[in-house]
């Protein structure tokens, strides 16, 4: 109620500042996004090259896991202020996940 | 709303709690319900220890004695030491970050009927042709080849709980990291609220494995599936597997909320801050991750081999860094304080050799060729009970003395609970102490009986004397609460004198708002630095008077919990050719997704308690507060 209304004054540094910020995020974007389409270029030239098996699949992997960080952080806001706690939760997640992985493949099914 | 302190009728009574999602009474009704199981559970354990009162007995037969048993663990584990954490993590830790509600009242209440119904479902299999009999931990080779529908009790039974615990994890992870009140930062949360947290990460990330094991249990057994299955191609391990990844996490679970009530007792009843609370929550936060390192530890007898078996025996003695600077953290805090030894206090200190002992003889089970020794044995047995019922148990008993004036407002008798605690002590130490000569002396876990030679008659006749002594500690407390409900004596806000967080700062029980204006936390023991600074409020405020946005209640989540325990009736009795078991899954499944339906169409904005409305409600509390004052003075001393 009474608590919840904002009323957004900006000044001519604050609205500068702001500007530059949309600035580096937008420059950061279109790194990741040339980035991530090179890294695909990767892939696909790995595949069509022909290498043994044993070389593309952990290099893809590699690149995939890559172009997910680059996409959360650039595309999904997670470098942005208060994502913290997300990330922190995100990577405890994937962690647990892994070592379980890691421990099925190497002592259940080895 | 001025109106909710007026008496109500049973009828309405009932009506208001199978409705509320109020975190208070959301907190009764799993204290009620998990106080229920934890007495269902206490009578199979007595079932246990009769039949185990000598050799030879014919008290239970075989069969059932491993359905008591089987059940025993599951209720105890499932449906009463989690339920009943849960009520004082709903009762206390939105108080103590400064909240009005968790994040999600709905999903609250959703997660307590849920709970409710999976272990209504799962107790009915007393009465429909038998209970579960593989254990609490349903080893695959057992259970699939076990007969009737025990372990579809079990597994569908589970399922439903389980969603409700992982509803209540996520709701407190959202509530803590989202709500906390200002000034209120990670590191001036109170003990408690941490070990929540802690807790519910552990929730989050554990069930879902559990979830995947039953589904694939569900599916060997009612549908033909072949997952545990080796004759079919299946792998048996795999089970076993899945139940620890989620059953370790899931004793820290138990164990952590445990450490966090203790935390508060040291500080409270040394009159001292915590000592190396830094320390403590980071030894919280790293038993949290260890607990997911080490599952295998209760596999290393299945032959991993001994790279597997060493890498998890190291990570599962590194544990015992963490839990040892709690320890001697809270010895810290204790040391130089001004102590009162009042009944949560005994608890506490009692706490620290029974649990102790339970975590050295955990650190012997890590060594893994010790463990080949020890493995199946009452050793065992002894162990997991130091550190459930040395831990958890009496964590639940000292915070059911410690929150009750919180919770009902009313002051459970100090006398009894010492009854109840020597009672509780001493059995318990008679019941498992023994049982750690039992197994070195080769008695396996899990018989239903023993013979005459064998030599175990006075060790198993000691534990089950110990046992009735446990028996009638609970009695006591029993007796305790009724008394104290009849009496009906009210308490103000900090009936301990000693409160040092803001839950001791409102009233006992809270208005349903909690706090008229959000506090504003200047520091680690909020209340405490109030009380120092000679503030008679208690608190400073964040924000001026004003109206204050409350949920409606709603019957739906009892709706939608019943429909999934009508569905697993379907479900299971669909395997038996029945006919009309499928109309009666699809029709269950149909009042679950209908009334999420409605749930989901129909907007229910909640309402606002206007400033006046507050301004009314407060003058009747410092009314009361007076008569409180004037009267007999409440609380202690």
């Amino acid at each position: 109620m009474a608590h919840d209304t904002h009323d957004i004054h900006r000044s001519r540094t604050e609205f500068e500042f702001i500007k530059k910020k949309r600035a580096t995020e937008m420059r950061g974007q279109l790194t990741s996004f040339a980035m991530m389409i090179f890294l695909t270029l990767i892939a696909f030239t790995l595949v069509a090259a022909d290498f043994s098996n044993y070389l593309i699949v952990p290099i893809i992997l590699l690149l995939a896991a890559i172009q997910v960080v680059l996409q959360l952080y650039n595309f999904m806001h997670m470098s942005n202020k208060g994502h913290g706690m997300m990330a922190f939760f995100m990577f405890s997640g994937i962690f647990v996940a892994f070592t379980i992985v890691l421990t099925m493949v190497t002592i259940v099914w080895w | 709303m001025s109106s909710n302190s007026q008496k109500k009728g049973f009828g309405a009574t009932i009506w208001d709690y199978l409705t509320t999602v109020d975190h208070k009474k959301i907190a009764i009704l799993y204290l009620i319900s998990g106080g229920f199981f934890f007495l269902v559970g206490g009578v199979e354990a007595m079932m246990i220890r009769i039949q185990l009162m000598k050799a030879g007995n014919d008290f239970l037969s075989a069969g059932t004695y491993n359905e008591v048993l089987t059940m025993h663990g599951t209720t105890m584990i499932f449906l009463a030491a989690m339920p009943i954490l849960l009520a004082f993590m709903n009762a206390v830790s939105p108080l103590q970050i400064g909240a009005r509600d968790v994040a999600f009242p709905f999903l609250n209440s959703l997660g307590f009927w849920l709970f409710f119904f999976g272990g209504i479902f799962l107790n009915l299999s007393w009465f429909l042709g038998g209970a579960p009999d593989a254990g609490w931990t349903n080893y695959a080779s057992l259970a699939l080849a076990s007969e009737g529908h025990g372990i579809d009790f079990y597994s569908l039974g589970l399922t439903i709980s389980g969603f409700g615990t992982l509803i209540a994890g996520i709701n407190f992870l959202v509530t803590i990291i989202n709500m906390r009140a200002p000034g209120m930062t990670y590191m001036r949360m109170p003990l408690f609220t941490w070990t929540t947290f802690v807790a519910s990460a552990l929730i989050l990330l554990a069930f879902p494995p559990l979830t995947v094991g039953i589904f694939f249990m569900v599916f060997d057994r009612l549908f033909g599936a072949n997952f545990f299955d080796v004759t079919m191609g299946g792998n048996t391990i795999i089970w076993e597997h899945f139940f620890w990844i989620f059953g370790h996490p899931e004793v820290y679970i138990l164990i952590l909320p445990a450490f966090g009530i203790f935390s508060e007792i040291f500080a409270i009843f040394s009159r001292k801050r915590l000592f190396g609370y830094t320390a403590l929550v980071f030894a919280t936060i790293l038993i949290g991750f260890y607990g997911f390192m080490v599952w295998a530890h209760h596999m290393f007898t299945v032959g991993l081999g001994p790279t597997a078996n060493a890498v998890f025996a190291l990570a599962t003695m590194i544990i015992a860094v963490p839990t040892g600077i709690k320890i001697f953290n809270w010895l810290l805090t204790i040391w130089g304080g001004n102590i009162s030894f009042t009944v949560p206090m005994i608890y506490a200190v009692a706490f620290i050799p029974s649990f102790v002992a339970g975590g050295v003889t955990g650190v012997m089970q890590a060594i893994a060729p010790l463990d080949y020794q020890l493995h199946d044995s009452y050793f065992i047995v002894a162990h997991f009970h130091y550190v459930i019922v040395g831990g958890v148990v009496l964590a639940i008993l000292a915070g059911t003395h410690l929150y009750w004036p919180k919770m009902f407002g009313t002051m459970l008798s100090e006398k009894l609970g010492k009854w109840t605690f020597w009672f509780f002590f001493i059995g318990f130490h008679l019941t498992f102490f023994i049982q750690h000569f039992l197994g070195l002396m080769g008695m396996p876990r899990r018989v239903y009986t023993f013979g005459a030679d064998q030599g175990w008659d006075l060790f198993n006749a000691i534990s089950s004397a110990g046992a009735l002594l446990m028996a009638i500690g609970i009695l006591i407390l029993l007796v305790n609460v009724v008394m104290t409900v009849m009496k009906g004596e009210r308490v103000g806000n900090d009936p301990w004198g000693d409160g040092r967080t803001l839950e001791w700062a409102i009233p006992s029980p809270p208005p349903f708002y909690n706090f008229a204006q959000t506090p504003l936390v200047r520091g680690l023991d909020p209340y405490w630095i109030e009380k120092m600074e000679g503030n008679k409020e208690g608190m400073v405020y964040a924000e001026p008077l004003g109206d204050i946005h409350m949920p409606n209640g709603s019957f739906i989540p009892f709706v939608i919990s019943l429909g999934m325990f009508i569905a697993a009736f379907g479900a299971m009795y669909h395997t038996d050719g029945h006919a009309w078991a499928l109309p009666v899954l699809i029709g269950g499944l149909a009042i679950t997704f209908g009334s999420m339906l409605v749930r989901s169409l129909k907007d229910d904005l909640g309402f606002h308690v206007t400033k006046e409305e507050l301004i009314a409600d407060n003058e009747r509390i410092q009314r009361e507060a007076r008569a409180l004052e004037g009267g007999k003075k409440g609380g202690l001393k």
